[in-house]
Formats: structure tokens, C-alpha cells, sequence
């Protein structure tokens, strides 16, 4: 074990310059409605996604992950407590609706690329509109971003013209563009089928290890949230606190071989029981999600 | 150069040979041997068919269809309806787009004009007639805006509902991205109410031949002093007048023009539609 310290040093210098986009989400409820009569969605509710990890949060259908995410994303107020990013308040006492912005970007849950705009369009639309970048290498930067994520050849498609899971790789290169502190996924491979998704997830891990963004990802599939994630935080059915919060320490980089280790069946065999019994309560009080 | 050929000849046969263009074409030739056969059945047969028997023939519909295209008053009606059409239909464009754009992101203009809206919406343009003749100090300007009202109220119920229908998301994401409201109205609600712009124009446009026809029926019939003869008054009073003179081939032959120049115009605006929304084309 000789490994020259400096070429170590230089080595995690590149690949993670300052680890950065880390959320403090610290006793946050969400109220839809008025404060006694609404629906409570989230409910004092406290955890970390650490910085250049990838968290995994797991829930039945309509527990109200998908409200947390919007809240950390801006696009709708909390009814108390705090969002952090880094040191940043994002929203809290005295300003209960984070302003929506490049630093946290949403590939939604049944994908949101404009469809009058082509892939390249959708994918140069951050750095057009934020005027950080002039069309033309904006252009550049996006082409090689998109050849580096297998996707040449589409650049001139529309998002109609292609598959469902090259859709979403194009959402996540589109969101990759803003140069993000953390990327916010709402379960994005739940329409697709368990083949494409395997592909999907080493793709995204790929883009993890290459650009090492801080990732929060929500699913209701414990075993896609244990393969993907470095901590795993299993949720109550609605409304919504962390039952049970688990650091995965099978080391990165992970391949699909992954699934069939011991360990992993471990974790499995720790949370199914916890997941389901969550999911039992969703289904008899009848949850939907919006 | 052989399989360019071939293919063009591969498309023509799939078009010309496809099963759904012989039942078009058998169907078509029934219709008229059906008409034709009908309208001259005293001759043919000795007997009157009800109702058919009282309709020119499709030959003598054609023939008279033939001297008429010959007649530059024929065609200076076709154009005055033509005109009365586009004036209203761009009138109806240029506000009933702004307008409706207006009512779907503003909720307190929508709160105050829709009621009036909803009021004016279920009147038939034709029962404007008499108020705008009233109103407006020239014929034409009085046929032009009940034409205008045709497509009016059509274009705005499209562009309220196709602004409206804009996926939440597109919005969210656009926002995060650093998009500003400008931002977002040029490049999320104008392209995301395109589609429904192009409904709305190309089901506008065909209402509003229905209702310059009427229009100049009712305008001009009213008032024999203006009529100025067949030439005067665009395709309504030519049928008017082909109606006052007797001539039954020329009424059929004045509405089978309408309907070209309305599906004309209909299909113009779906073709200039498609290339606008190049998203939507499936390849
Ligand atoms: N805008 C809203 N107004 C009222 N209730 C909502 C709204 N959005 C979501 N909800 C409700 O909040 C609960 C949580 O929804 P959501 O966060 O979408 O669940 P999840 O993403 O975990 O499936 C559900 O009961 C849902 O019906
Ligand atoms: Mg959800």
C-alpha cells in the first residue's frame, strides 16, 4: 500500500473539489390547507443528505415525499421548521417558500423536458437562461455532455421522438447543465421496466462518479434505493417522518453484481419488513399521491 | 435514381391502391350516380323520387359550375367573400389570442371578463346581424364583424384551454433554471398554447365561411337597394340571388364553392399549423 499521498491528493482534488450541496432538513411540517382543518402531508420531520452522497428516500404512495422535495426545491411553502443547503436557510422562519433556483434542479416524475424544444434545446435551455454561457458554447458544452452520457445522435430529436428511459437521461444531462448542488429525482424510473431501469441506474452512478453531485432520490423501491444510495431514509406512511434511516456501507463504485452479495440481502431483509408495514397502513387509509 | 423511383411509385400505389381510397372513390361515385339518377328520375323512369327530384343534377351542376368559373363575376364574389373571411378571421386572431392568453394567466382579468364572455359566447353570430348592421356605419364592416365573431369566441375558448393545460412542471422546471416571468410566458405559455391556437384557428376559419355566407344573405336580402346585382355581394348573395332568379344549378354550384373555399382554408391553416408545431408531427 505505497500510494504516493500527493498523487492521492490530487486525485480526490479533482474529482471533488469542495463537497457541497448538502440539505439540513430540520423539523419541517406541511400542512396543505388551513393550520387545523388541512391535510397534514409532512410531519416534523428531521434528516441530513449529505454532501456528495446520494440519499435515498423510500415511502408508500402519497406519504409525502414528493411535498419535501418541492419544498426543498422552492416550488411550494413550508408550514414550519427549516431547509438548509450547506449554510444557506433555503426556507424557514420568516420565509417559509424557498426561491426555486440552478443551485437545486427537479428531474420530475414523469419527466418535464418541453416538448416544443429539441433534446440540445431543452439541454442548453439553464445556461441560455441564466446568460451564463453564449449559445454557441453552450452548444459545445451540451454536445459533450450528451455524447458523454451515450447520447449522441438525438441532439436534434424531439423529447417525442425518443424512449422513455433516453428521455430521462436527457433530463438528467439537462439538469447535470445548471451545474447543480444537488440533483432532486422524484422517483424517476417508476414508468419504466425493471430492464431499462437496471441500465438507467448504473447510467446514473456512472454521472454520479463522474461529476460527484450531491443526489437526493426519491422511490418507493427499496431495492433501487439500497443499490443507489450511500443512506437510505425509509419514511411513515402519511404524514411523513423518517421511521428509519440506514447507512449503506457497500463501497462505491457499485455494479448490478451488488444485488446478489450477502450484504445487500441483509439490508434487504433489515428494512422489507419496516417498508412494508408502512405500506400496509398507506393501503388501508386509501393514500393517493396528486 | 431506381430507388428514388421506386419509392416515389411505392408511396403512390400504397396511396392510390390503399382500401381506404377506393371506399372513398366507390363511395363518392354512389353518391352522385345516386344524385344524378334521382334528380332525373321523371325522365329516366317515368317517376318523381321524393326530395332528390328537386335538385339539380350533378351534370347540370358541373356544367353550370363551368360557365360560371368562365364569369369574372363569379370570381369577384368568390373573392369578396374571401376577403370578408380573412378580415374577420385575423381580427378574431389578433384579439382573441392576447385576450385569451390574458384571461388564462391573470386571475383577476379572468374573474372579470369571463362572465361577460360566457354571456356573449352562447349568441349566434347571426343574431348580431341586425345590431351590427345597426352599429357599424358600412355593410361591409357589419358583415366583417359578425364573421369576426364566428371565430372570435372559438379562438378564445382554445387559447384559455390549451394555456391552462400547461403541465405545472414546465413551469417548475423552468423557473429553477433561472427562467424570468417574461422568460417563462415567450418560451413556456406560447409554445405550450400553440397547438390549441392552431385548433381553434382551423375549426374558427370554418365557422367563419358559414356565417359570411349568412351574413351576406341576411344583410343583403334585407336591403334590395345595395344588393348591386350578383356581382356586388360576395358568395351569400350570389346563392341569394341565384335563389331570386330561379337558377337551381347556380345555388348548387355557389354552395359546392363554399365548401371548397372552406375546406381550402381549413386545410391551408392545418398545413401552416403542422410546420409551427413541429413537436407534434408524427414521423
Ligand atoms: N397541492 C396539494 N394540495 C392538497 N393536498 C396535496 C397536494 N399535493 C399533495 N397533496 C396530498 O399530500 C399527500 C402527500 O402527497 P405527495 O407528497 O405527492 O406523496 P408522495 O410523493 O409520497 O407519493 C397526499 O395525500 C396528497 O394527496
Ligand atoms: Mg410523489
Amino acid at each position: 500500500m505505497s500510494v504516493e499521498p500527493a498523487v492521492m491528493a490530487s486525485r480526490s482534488a479533482v474529482a471533488q473539489p469542495v463537497r457541497q450541496g448538502g440539505v439540513r432538513i430540520n423539523d419541517v411540517v406541511k400542512i396543505y390547507g388551513a393550520k387545523d382543518t388541512g391535510l397534514l402531508a409532512v410531519d416534523h420531520c428531521t434528516f441530513e443528505v449529505p454532501p456528495g452522497e446520494i440519499t435515498v428516500c423510500v415511502g408508500p404512495s402519497g406519504c409525502g415525499k414528493t411535498t419535501l422535495l418541492n419544498a426543498i426545491a422552492g416550488f411550494h411553502s413550508i408550514t414550519s421548521g427549516s431547509i438548509y443547503l450547506d449554510d444557506e436557510m433555503l426556507c424557514g422562519p420568516g420565509k417559509l417558500k424557498a426561491q426555486p433556483g440552478p443551485d437545486r434542479i427537479v428531474v420530475f416524475q414523469n419527466g418535464a423536458l418541453f416538448p416544443w424544444k429539441t433534446n440540445i434545446e431543452n439541454v442548453t435551455f439553464g445556461p441560455i437562461m441564466q446568460g451564463v454561457m453564449p449559445r454557441a458554447e453552450a452548444d459545445d458544452k451540451a454536445r459533450a455532455m450528451m455524447a458523454d452520457a451515450g447520447l449522441r445522435g438525438i441532439e436534434h430529436n424531439y423529447p417525442g421522438e425518443i424512449s422513455s428511459g433516453v428521455r430521462r437521461r436527457v433530463e438528467i444531462v439537462r439538469a447535470l447543465m445548471n451545474n447543480p448542488k444537488i440533483l432532486l429525482l422524484d422517483e424517476p424510473y417508476r414508468a419504466l421496466d425493471s430492464l431499462t431501469k437496471s441500465v438507467m441506474h448504473e447510467a446514473l452512478l456512472e454521472i454520479f462518479y463522474k461529476n460527484r453531485v450531491s443526489i437526493f432520490f426519491i422511490t418507493h423501491d427499496l431495492e433501487e434505493a439500497i443499490f443507489l444510495g450511500h443512506k437510505v431514509v425509509i419514511m411513515t406512511t402519511r404524514p411523513c417522518r423518517p421511521k428509519k434511516i440506514l447507512d449503506i456501507d457497500i463501497p462505491h463504485p457499485r455494479d448490478y453484481s451488488v444485488l446478489t452479495t450477502k450484504r445487500f440481502r441483509e439490508f434487504m431483509e433489515e428494512t422489507v419488513a419496516a417498508v412494508h408495514e408502512e405500506a400496509i397502513k398507506a393501503f388501508a387509509a386509501g393514500e393517493k399521491e396528486r | 435514381m431506381v430507388a428514388a423511383a421506386r419509392a416515389i411509385s411505392g408511396k403512390l400505389t400504397g396511396f392510390v391502391a390503399g382500401d381506404d381510397f377506393w371506399r372513398g372513390v366507390v363511395a363518392i361515385a354512389a353518391f352522385l350516380i345516386f344524385w344524378e339518377a334521382g334528380s332525373r328520375s321523371h325522365a329516366w323512369f317515368g317517376f318523381s323520387f321524393p326530395w332528390v327530384s328537386q335538385v339539380p343534377a350533378p351534370t347540370a351542376v358541373l356544367q353550370a359550375m363551368f360557365r360560371l368559373v368562365q364569369e369574372p363575376s363569379f370570381w369577384n364574389s368568390t373573392f369578396l367573400s374571401t376577403l370578408r373571411v380573412f378580415e374577420g378571421f385575423f381580427a378574431a386572431m389578433l384579439i382573441g389570442i392576447p385576450l385569451g392568453l390574458a384571461m388564462a394567466v391573470s386571475r383577476t382579468f379572468f374573474g372579470i371578463s369571463f362572465p361577460v364572455f360566457e354571456v356573449l359566447r352562447p349568441i349566434p353570430p347571426l343574431a348580431w346581424v341586425p345590431a351590427s348592421i345597426i352599429f357599424w356605419p358600412t355593410q361591409e364592416l357589419s358583415i366583417a364583424f359578425v364573421t369576426f365573431l364566428g371565430a372570435f369566441f372559438t379562438i378564445v375558448i382554445n387559447v384559455i384551454g390549451g394555456a391552462r393545460a400547461i403541465d405545472v412542471r414546465y413551469f417548475q422546471a423552468a423557473r429553477s433554471m433561472g427562467s424570468s416571468t417574461w422568460d417563462i410566458f415567450r418560451r413556456i405559455i406560447l409554445p405550450g398554447t400553440l397547438p390549441s391556437i392552431v385548433v381553434g384557428a382551423t375549426v374558427g376559419v370554418g365557422i367563419t365561411w358559414a356565417v359570411v355566407v349568412a351574413a351576406e344573405m341576411i344583410s343583403g336580402g334585407g336591403s334590395a337597394g345595395s344588393m348591386g346585382g350578383a356581382a356586388g355581394g360576395g358568395l351569400g348573395f350570389f346563392i341569394w340571388n341565384s335563389y331570386v332568379g330561379g337558377s337551381y344549378t347556380q345555388i348548387v354550384a355557389g354552395m359546392i364553392s363554399i365548401g371548397i373555399a372552406g375546406y381550402a382554408s381549413s386545410a391551408a391553416l392545418r398545413k401552416i399549423g403542422n410546420l409551427m408545431t413541429p413537436w407534434l408531427s408524427e414521423n
